[in-house]
């Protein structure tokens, strides 16, 4: 506040000439970080993000009279000036081409957006831009507006019993046919009943699957050739040029929730995520369960128990050391001792008979979250310790001139006060653990694993099982997938949802922590 | 000290205090509380107390004074054996609580503390509630109702004068309470363990002047009950609230005396220089 008649004195902006550049380059340094963080997010997000907002499609008839149906991608200039490229998205892989092609900017005759293309979304050979000719459903055809009326009535319907038949195969046939291969030696009639219940239930999803046939489109594409396409291979149509803005957003959400809610088609290069999502929820989780009591404990020891002499020092120093081993490192060591030689041994115990097929021998979300929870350790054993030896004397000596032993101390005093510290390490853990890729190639993530580890059928949380994780599912569709420039979109939204999850999970921490620390009251400064 | 019935206000008319004019170390081996024979005590190698015998009389307060580093709060720890904690302390000498060596193999150092309560220099409530600062040594002891435990916690609060002022928020936080209201809260609970000692190291030493009285008043108002040891820094503190005074220096017990015959008439010339001001402490 200004005052009459009074100078300011102080200031924190540094005024003079060379106390400056110090200012200006520790600014600069601040602004650069956030810069960059600023521009990943919203890369990943426009990127991603975009990928499911139903793009316009052009029509363009080139200066030799060929026929071009396609999103425009991105447009270059040539060496030498020798013109514009522009790239287009034409999908069609089934046209025996690619689905990209290059045109010349200056060779377009004609550009128009016409209201009647379409876009199909199919099982088979990706995506498919047209027009709709002809529906043939039970004998009849039908063309025009009715046709497209028919079609979006009869993908409504397949996708009832599409549902219907997942829900059978997850909910009751894949956990029959579990039973019957883990119980083999059950009784004759036992074995007889469970032949004839699966029986039934395969030909209930058969019946089901008959129900999908039936139904052709005729389509047209760009060159004006006509093909036969199965309505039930179809699972989503639309036309993106007649639809309103918010229609568009619409199918936005759609899409969006599309790739959240359902697992990946087309070698991971379509499709959701959603296996990916719970299986990295799942093992960070299970890692955080596992990898919290033995640091706490650790540290405990380290800060509380053992003589403070040269030994510890030496033990804790190797703690620290051990958060730099690369984590691949960590990888070797559980494919070695948790997957061989421990899952084996189970293997060789209790699950004698299925052998040699692997149960627990194998990569899976226990040796996995194991693997990571030795990774993490050593954050948390040391977050710990610091928030031990913040705790100040006086504390301890009050709790124990009241008669408390020093284990009471210990649980009563300085484990609840140190709480904060614990959960300050379990966030830098599941910050580090969520995003490890490499290890978990060694031990357990899967390219494609679409049942989720939990389920209805006993024990519920299916640890032995191989499980998909959203860092390696980037990975894979970046690196593995057969055209990369077409599952790059999904790389993105993939990518942004891995830094959505990680934030997810450590904002629940930090909360958890904040409670804490208001229930514990505010530190007193000294 | 015990609370059945007993509240410290009604016992405070009862208090004798007439007969401490005269009494030149005039308590009798029975009244003595804690009897201190021959204790030396080393940090790691280096002696902090030496041979010192003093005997602390029952239910009187009594000061330790003397410059920094003389000792008096090393001495004060030894009382309740919170020195254990520290692998470089060595010992020799003993120390008797009511005649019992609290050395003694058989003496369980929890126990012993309960008994021989102690109040530091800084206020350390716990990060709890003001209740469950209270119950803390309580829920220790166990099997206690909780009807119990609201009586004891509200006798305690009383017996610390804390209870006009909290009663309305037992529920909140320990550490929202002003340092004074700490410090009280601090005596409370360990009065809850209804201590035959209690021990005091500079209580007053953080607080304000207004505080410090208040902490002045509770030593008065509870010296009927208890046993009293209080380390200060502040001669004119001892001179207002003990009975007898023992100066330590350099790790030696330079004089031990009724309060008044130590500050008016002391015996030697060192302790004289001391409570004039003349040596700098």
């Amino acid at each position: 506040m200004k005052i009459p008649g009074h100078t300011a004195v102080g200031s924190k902006t540094l005024r003079r000439p060379h106390e400056g550049p110090w200012a200006w380059l520790a600014a600069a340094s601040v602004a650069l970080s956030v810069l960059m963080l600023g521009a990943l997010i919203v890369l990943l997000s426009v990127k991603g993000l975009a990928n499911f907002w139903p793009s316009t499609l052009h029509e363009v008839i080139l200066d030799d009279g060929d026929t071009v149906i396609g999103v425009p991608f991105e447009q270059r200039t040539l060496p030498g000036g020798e013109g514009v490229e522009r790239r287009y998205w034409i999908a069609n892989r089934d046209d025996g081409g690619g689905i990209w092609r290059w045109l010349s900017v200056p060779r377009l005759a004609s550009d128009q957006t016409p209201d009647d293309l379409v876009v199909l979304e199919r099982r088979h050979w990706g995506t498919f831009f047209g027009r709709l000719v002809a529906v043939r459903l039970e004998g009849e055809r039908l063309t025009g507006e009715a046709a497209w009326l028919a079609m979006e009535q009869r993908l409504k319907e397949l996708d009832a019993l599409r549902q219907a038949r997942q829900q059978l195969t997850r909910d009751d046939i894949l956990p029959l046919i579990r039973r019957m291969e883990r119980e083999p030696s059950s009784s004759e009639t036992q074995h007889r009943l469970d032949d004839r219940q699966l029986q039934a239930l395969q030909a209930r999803a058969k019946e089901l699957r008959r129900l999908q046939q039936g139904g052709v489109l005729v389509l047209e594409n760009s060159q004006g050739q006509r093909q036969e396409q199965p309505l039930e291979e179809v699972l989503d149509a639309w036309r993106p040029n007649a639809m309103a803005w918010y229609e568009k957003l619409g199918h936005w959400g759609g899409e969006l929730w599309q790739f959240l809610s359902e697992g990946p088609r087309d070698a991971n290069t379509a499709g959701g995520v959603w296996p990916a999502i719970f299986g990295t929820i799942l093992m960070v989780l299970l890692m955080s369960v596992l990898v919290t009591p033995f640091g706490v404990l650790a540290a405990v020891y380290l800060n509380e128990v053992a003589h403070q002499g040269r030994l510890t020092r030496l033990v804790r120093i190797g703690v620290r050391n051990l958060a730099g081993v690369p984590s691949i490192v960590y990888g070797v060591f559980g494919l070695g001792v948790f997957v061989y030689g421990i899952g084996g041994s189970i293997d060789r115990w209790f699950f004698d008979s299925s052998l040699p097929s692997p149960t627990f021998g194998t990569g899976g979300l226990l040796w996995a979250s194991l693997t990571l929870a030795l990774l993490t350790l050593p954050v948390v054993i040391v977050a710990t310790e610091e928030g031990l030896s913040r705790i100040p004397l006086h504390q301890r000596e009050g709790a124990l001139a009241l008669g408390a032993t020093r284990f009471e101390t210990l649980t009563r005093v300085v484990l609840p006060m140190a709480m904060p510290a614990m959960l300050t390490g379990l966030i830098l853990a599941v910050a580090r653990a969520a995003g490890e890729v490499a290890p978990l190639m060694l031990v357990g993530v899967a390219k494609l694993a679409p049942q989720v580890p939990v389920d209805g059928e006993f024990p519920f949380l299916h640890l032995e099982r191989k499980f998909m994780h959203l860092g390696y599912h980037i990975y894979d569709a970046a690196f593995h997938s057969s055209d990369v420039q077409a599952a790059m979109p999904l790389v993105y939204a993939t990518a942004l949802l891995l830094v959505v999850v990680i934030l997810v999970l450590n904002l629940t921490a930090i909360f958890m922590r904040h409670y804490l620390r208001k229930r514990h009251g505010a530190p007193v400064r000294r | 000290m015990s609370i059945d019935g007993r509240l410290p206000q009604r016992q405070l008319s009862q208090a004798s205090l007439g007969s401490r004019r005269g009494a030149v170390m005039a308590f009798s081996e029975a009244d003595t509380c804690l009897d201190i024979q021959g204790l030396s005590l080393a940090y790691a190698g280096k002696p902090a107390l030496k041979d010192l015998t003093l005997r602390i009389p029952r239910h009187r307060v009594t000061a330790f004074i003397g410059p920094s580093g003389c000792g008096k709060s090393t001495l004060l720890r030894a009382l309740n054996r919170l020195h254990d904690l520290n692998e470089d302390v060595s010992r020799r000498g003993s120390i008797y609580l009511d005649g019992h060596d609290i050395h003694d193999s058989r003496v369980a150092v929890s126990e012993l503390r309960r008994r021989v309560g102690m109040v530091f220099q800084a206020p350390n409530p716990f990060p709890m509630s003001i209740y469950d600062n209270v119950a803390f040594g309580l829920r220790l002891q166990g099997g206690l109702s909780k009807r119990r435990i609201d009586d004891v916690v509200e006798w305690a609060l009383k017996s610390a004068a804390l209870w006009e002022e909290v009663k309305g928020r037992l529920r909140a936080s320990a550490w929202s309470l002003s340092g004074g209201q700490q410090q009280r809260l601090v005596i409370a609970r360990t009065l809850a363990v209804e201590p035959e000692v209690l021990l005091l190291d500079e209580p007053a030493s953080a607080l304000d002047p207004i505080s410090t009285l208040k902490i002045e008043e509770l030593i008065r108002t509870l010296k009927p009950h208890l046993t009293l040891v209080l380390v200060t820094h502040n001669m004119q503190q001892a001179a207002r609230v003990s009975d007898y005074t023992a100066f330590l220096h350099n790790g030696e017990l330079v004089e031990y005396g009724p309060t008044d015959t130590l500050f008016t008439h002391p015996r030697l010339r060192r302790t004289e220089n001391y409570i004039t001001g003349r040596m700098v402490g």
